[in-house]
């Protein structure tokens, strides 16, 4: 109960967050190659379109949206610069192809983030720890993994108990000039830090009592199934691969100002 | 005096954590909030210091709404002790810790060395003055974070869940430091649901469930009372639940306090002989 | 027959100036409830800690004395062979379950010994049926009360089917009722499946009922051992700080008063005012 509730993680179900996070992991990283083969706006546009349809099944457009208002300033930056480049190498003339150059490569960057962040939003941390434990990572990596998802809420909810505990006693955090200000949280950190070695020793030692390390061969509760949804998807991720190398090697691709033109 | 107007408060995210609640709590007086883990209790304490301001409602300290002061001024008037004392421990010496809060108020140098004098020899901690909290047991921690809060001599103090993982030894100690306190004229307000070390206290009791208060009055007659402590997930002492079975004797049921429930008895008995 | 031994065993932590347990000879019984109870820093922590071989594999230190776990030399053997056969549950829930899901969890101790999938789910639903939180099974730690999270570490616990179970007071940041629940479940799993509990507890008031034999140690050394209303009939343990039942306390003063109660010590105030409405009737 507190504001560090956005942290908590809770279990989703939707068709997309079921899908098996290994499969979604291979189509986020067609959509990848599939966005670095091409410059141009039309494919590029089509791809960004592509992950509309999972956005709305997953039933996280707000999130989406939200992610994408945060790409949005480092989009501007790449828009600019890329722009300026081509504005400086064309001998300081303003060409529509190098405004639409300067767009396809903010769209390009905008493809690459949304796909991850479609993987991110539709796949709970318990099934991404889940994948890492049944690929080949070894399973340490997966454990600590899942062990920060389950404890940087608790770690951020005694942080606020302990900047209530000393404001009790008189601390003013945001009181001084900017060393003061950091010379403020000394206070806070050190029975932070102090109380987080104290809980992961407790928790190593309940890791030794229920058997940790007694076998090389660890087993687990869950496993992942490849079902029709996820054979569904492979091949749409296959296709996507396979119609974008085809197209690039045999197609031309006109640019939005080419196509403009010959209309005009 | 804490004057506490039908005051809700609800966190960020959107969970009601009080509803509508009032409440008097007069100078000198010693109240128990008591209640299921949940029920409201440490949220409604952190609103006496403005750790948390209501979302409806009023409270005053002393007249003073706690809304327009900070909580460095309020918590120079009341003292808040946390329930585990490593969320405050940070000082190389048991000293420093207790000049911490000194310092912040402003103390002089002077003031500073006396009352770590006092508040160490009030909680029986002078031999460990220069030792680091952290070599300290858990008991002995407990009392450090005590003396650091009761060094600038607040007011009003409150204390959450006290009695958690204290030994019976260190029950006793701390009842006898309230008692001793009392005689001070200080206010006390302790959040626990520990029934037994209230029923060896008596104080006013004020029991919360759902973020409401449900029952408000004398320790004797509340915990004597086995409806209202079921709506509260609380248990009634020992001494309470054996006169609750004694009906055919004909003695009176709101007994809690180990003496008078010989003294009753024996009374009874030799009537009877 | 004994499932827990030691002989004079003596126990200092790797620094320490002296020994936390010193001295200490016990013996547990199979399908025995044992309560072991003593102030802070009496050393019954330590003591617990050397019934899964964590004490010495984790903690190192200095260990002296014999110390027979469950037929098992438990300094010879590593703790994830001893935890096999004995379940330590600990006092903070929050710092004992580290999985995204109750029932991974519970599991998580059957992972580690490399069980296949089907025994694994039969043996966690079995224990989540066992402590009463089968329907929880797939939520996150961070949705479930303290209470049903201790609830959690203890069927983890029980999954990996042990001999015994340790309890180091696990219900101090509990309130009254959920703790009663805790210790029904464990009083319901000691009876049902003869699994031998150890359980570490303040709070005689809410636990002596159900012990077989009580344990009370001071200053690292074990000062009264026997059957629980031998033990507390006695002055001694209420005086090294050992906060009896109020029920036993209040038998206790009235019969030194000359209230003519029947001689078996009462551990819950059921069994106090039974004494006491038989003593009033035959007056």
């Amino acid at each position: 109960m507190s504001v560090f509730d956005g942290l908590k993680f809770r279990k989703v179900s939707s068709p997309i967050h079921n899908l098996d996070p290994r499969v979604k992991f291979i189509y986020v990283c067609a959509i990848f190659v599939a966005a670095i083969l091409f410059g141009e706006i039309l494919p590029l546009t089509a791809l960004l379109l592509m992950q509309i349809p999972f956005v709305v099944l997953a039933g996280v457009q707000r999130e989406w949206l939200r992610s994408l208002r945060g790409a949005a300033f480092l989009a501007a930056i790449i828009f600019f610069t890329n722009f300026l480049f081509s504005f400086v190498t064309a001998g300081y003339v303003v060409l529509a192809s190098n405004v639409e150059w300067a767009a396809s490569m903010t769209l390009r960057f905008v493809v690459l983030v949304e796909s991850f962040s479609v993987f991110f939003l539709t796949t709970s941390p318990d099934h991404l720890g889940l994948a890492l434990e049944l690929t080949r990572v070894p399973y340490e990596f997966a454990f600590a993994f899942t062990t920060a998802v389950r404890f940087v809420p608790v770690l951020a909810e005694e942080a606020q108990t302990i900047m209530d505990a000393q404001k009790a006693r008189g601390l003013e955090l945001e009181k001084g000039n900017f060393m003061k200000r950091i010379r403020n949280y000394i206070p806070v950190l050190i029975p932070l830090i102090v109380s987080a070695i104290r809980r992961s020793l407790e928790l190593a030692e309940a890791m030794e009592s229920r058997a940790w390390g007694a076998t090389k061969k660890r087993t687990n509760l869950y496993t992942l199934r490849l079902r029709r949804g996820d054979f569904a998807l492979l091949a749409l991720a296959i296709g996507v691969l396979a119609a974008s190398i085809c197209v690039r090697l045999y197609v031309y691709v006109p640019t939005l100002s080419q196509l403009l033109q010959g209309w005009l | 005096m804490i004057e506490i107007e039908q005051v809700s408060f609800a966190y960020p995210n959107g969970v009601e954590a009080l509803k509508n609640v009032s409440l008097t709590i007069n100078d000198g007086e010693f109240t128990a909030v008591m209640g299921q883990n949940g029920a409201g209790k440490t949220t409604l304490v952190k609103h006496l210091n403005g750790l948390l301001k209501p979302t409806k409602g009023i409270i005053r300290v002393d007249g003073v709404e706690t809304t327009k002061t900070s909580v460095a001024a309020l918590a120079r008037k009341v003292g808040f002790v946390f329930q585990n004392p490593d969320h405050q421990l940070f000082s190389e010496t048991v000293e420093e810790e207790i000049s911490f809060a000194l310092k912040n108020f402003g103390f002089t140098e002077d003031a500073i060395e006396k009352r770590i004098t006092w508040a160490l020899n009030l909680l029986g901690l002078t031999q460990y003055r220069k030792t680091s909290p952290f070599m300290l047991s858990g008991g002995e921690r407990k009392r450090v974070a005590l003396a650091s809060v009761l060094a600038w001599d607040p007011e009003i103090l409150i204390l959450d869940e006290p009695t958690i993982g204290q030994d019976y030894q260190q029950k006793e100690k701390l009842r006898q430091f309230i008692v001793q306190m009392q005689t001070q004229r200080k206010t006390i307000v302790i959040v626990t649901h520990d029934v037994e070390f209230v029923a060896e206290c008596n104080p006013r009791v004020v029991l919360m469930k759902d973020g409401r208060v449900v029952a408000d009055g004398e320790g004797r007659a509340i915990l004597t009372n086995p409806e209202a402590l079921a709506q509260s997930s609380i248990v009634l002492p020992q001494i309470a639940q054996v006169f609750s079975q004694l009906s055919p004797l004909g003695l009176p049921k709101d007994v809690i306090d180990t003496y008078e429930a010989k003294e009753l008895l024996l009374k009874t008995w030799r009537r009877l002989k | 027959m004994a499932v827990i031994e030691t002989r004079n065993l003596t126990y200092t932590y790797p620094n320490a100036a002296k020994p936390s347990i010193s001295g200490v000879s016990i013996k547990i019984e199979k399908g025995e409830f044992v309560l072991i109870t003593g102030p802070s820093g009496c050393g019954k922590t330590t003591l617990c800690r050397c019934f899964n071989g964590l004490i010495p594999h984790f903690y190192q230190g200095e260990l002296k004395g014999e110390i027979t776990v469950a037929g098992m030399d438990a300094t010879k053997h590593p703790t994830y062979e001893m935890a096999k056969h004995v379940g330590l549950v600990f006092q903070n829930p929050e710092n004992q379950l580290f999985a995204l899901s109750v029932e991974k969890d519970v599991a998580f101790g059957l992972e580690n010994l490399g069980l296949s999938r089907e025994e694994m789910r039969k043996r966690v639903d079995w224990a989540l049926n066992l402590t009463g939180i089968y329907d929880l099974r797939e939520r996150s730690p961070h949705e479930v009360s303290g209470g049903q999270q201790q609830r959690v570490a203890i069927a983890a616990v029980l999954a990996m089917q042990p001999e015994i179970v340790v309890l180091d007071e696990p219900t101090s940041f509990l309130d009254p009722l959920s703790a009663e629940k805790i210790f029904e479940v464990i009083y319901e799993f000691n009876k049902k499946l003869g699994i031998t509990v150890v359980l570490v507890e303040h709070r005689l008031d809410l636990t002596a009922k159900y012990a077989d034999h009580i344990i009370v140690m001071d200053e690292g050394k074990v000062c009264f051992d026997g059957e629980p209303r031998g033990v507390l009939s006695r002055e001694e343990p209420r005086l090294i700080g050992i906060g009896i039942p109020k029920a036993t306390l209040l038998y206790q003063m009235l019969r030194r008063d000359g209230l003519s109660l029947s001689n078996t010590t009462p551990l819950s105030s059921q069994e106090l005012s039974k004494l006491i409405l038989e003593a009033f009737e035959a007056a």
